[in-house]
């Protein structure tokens, strides 16, 4: 017992150096749901609103921000970019460390000319992407997300139900936060700030 | 046709057998506004309905010259997911209000036969359950417009959320 009263502080110290060794893996004090390490990174083969072949490693450098829709959706989906426009805003300059990607799960209606006026209607730092109904769907299975095609009418329209999550990924392209449909700005301008003021590229 | 329908449809009837009221009349329209969509893609429609009436009303939809098609839908998210459903008819109860907002019940507009642009009136005609009509004009707003507008702000809709489906 002595022996190991005498061993403790020596212990703590260790432990205490080790720790300050570790000081830059500390977590950032997120405030929205932290999925750092329980996501994979941001990786996808789609195609930009401007007609161009892109993948996740193009936007390394640029916070991500991942949303899955559609352009037919008049309400959930332009409400939601809307909001983001709001976020972006009022992160001002810092903004443009920033992308929104706007993930169409929809390809077969959703060209890339739908897509860029679309995006364009909400937010100049907004890329509408899309792909094959695979990439897509290997895009939305990869986070966990999902979508199905509701029934259609007559007239050919068809509604998609879709993961409502936005997905916030780092600079070096980890997946950080999670935004439930019910987040505030707040919050996401909060945890956005602390993505955007560190790991910042020259 | 559902019973709910039914049921709608006989209240009607029987109101306005009895009575010359009909709901379109107690009901007050404001904050009507259109998110405009580029292209033709269809837009969501919003508006409040204020009934000062002693019967609970109903809106069953709304039809417009400029759009083709007009829906009343809900969307809703459960388990992270969104999606929208067709609303058969919306209860305004008596001495209420209803508000159709963003990420809950709204007017689907689809097909305009005319480019509708920010800043444009739109009028839609709302359809009660009895049968009674309620021209209404709607602004267009731009897509990332967040409600209304200035001049028909209301700040207790914000609280800083994200969409979150409606309690109604």
């Amino acid at each position: 017992m002595k022996l190991c009263r005498a061993f403790l502080p020596a212990l703590l110290l260790v432990v205490g150096l080790l720790l300050a060794g570790c000081q830059h893996d500390e977590p950032l004090p997120f405030r929205l749901t932290n999925i750092s390490g329980h996501m994979p990174d941001l990786d996808f083969k789609l195609t930009d609103d401007h007609g161009k072949a892109v993948t996740g490693a193009d936007y390394r450098g640029k916070v991500v921000l991942l949303y899955f829709g559609y352009t037919h959706c008049p309400d959930v989906c332009p409400l939601t970019l809307a909001q983001l426009h709001v976020v972006m805003q009022r992160l001002g300059p810092l903004a443009d460390g920033a992308r929104i990607l706007f993930v169409s799960v929809d390809p077969a209606r959703d060209t890339p000319a739908v897509m860029h006026a679309y995006v364009n209607a909400f937010d100049p730092r907004a890329v509408g992407l899309t792909g094959d109904a695979r990439a897509t769907e290997a895009l939305s299975k990869r986070y966990r997300s999902a979508f199905t095609r509701e029934p259609g009418s007559a007239d050919g329209s068809y509604e998609v139900s879709h993961s409502s999550a936005i997905y916030v990924f780092d600079r070096d392209g980890k997946a950080r936060v999670l935004a439930t449909p019910s987040a505030s700005r707040d919050d996401l301008v909060h945890d956005l700030h602390l993505l955007l003021d560190t790991g910042a590229t020259p | 046709m559902k019973s709910s329908t039914l049921s709608f449809l006989l209240a009607g009837l029987l109101l306005t057998g009895g009575v010359h009221a009909s709901a379109a009349e107690h009901v007050h329209a404001s904050h009507a506004w259109i998110r405009v969509l580029p292209g033709d893609l269809p837009a969501g429609a919003y508006v409040t309905l204020q009934n000062d009436g002693d019967q609970a009303v109903a809106l069953s939809g709304a039809s417009s010259t400029v759009y083709a098609d007009v829906m009343l839908h809900r969307s809703s998210t459960a388990g992270g997911m969104s999606r929208m459903t067709m609303v058969d008819a919306l209860p305004v109860p008596a001495h209420g209000k209803v508000a159709l907002a963003p990420a809950g019940y709204h007017l689907m507009l689809m097909k305009a036969n005319a480019p509708v642009k920010p800043g444009d009136t739109v009028r839609l005609t709302l359809t009660f359950t009895d049968g009674s009509t309620l021209a209404t004009d709607f602004t267009a707003r731009p897509a990332n417009a967040m409600d209304a507008g200035d001049e028909h702000a209301m700040p207790s809709m914000d609280h800083g959320a994200m969409p979150h489906a409606s309690g109604h």
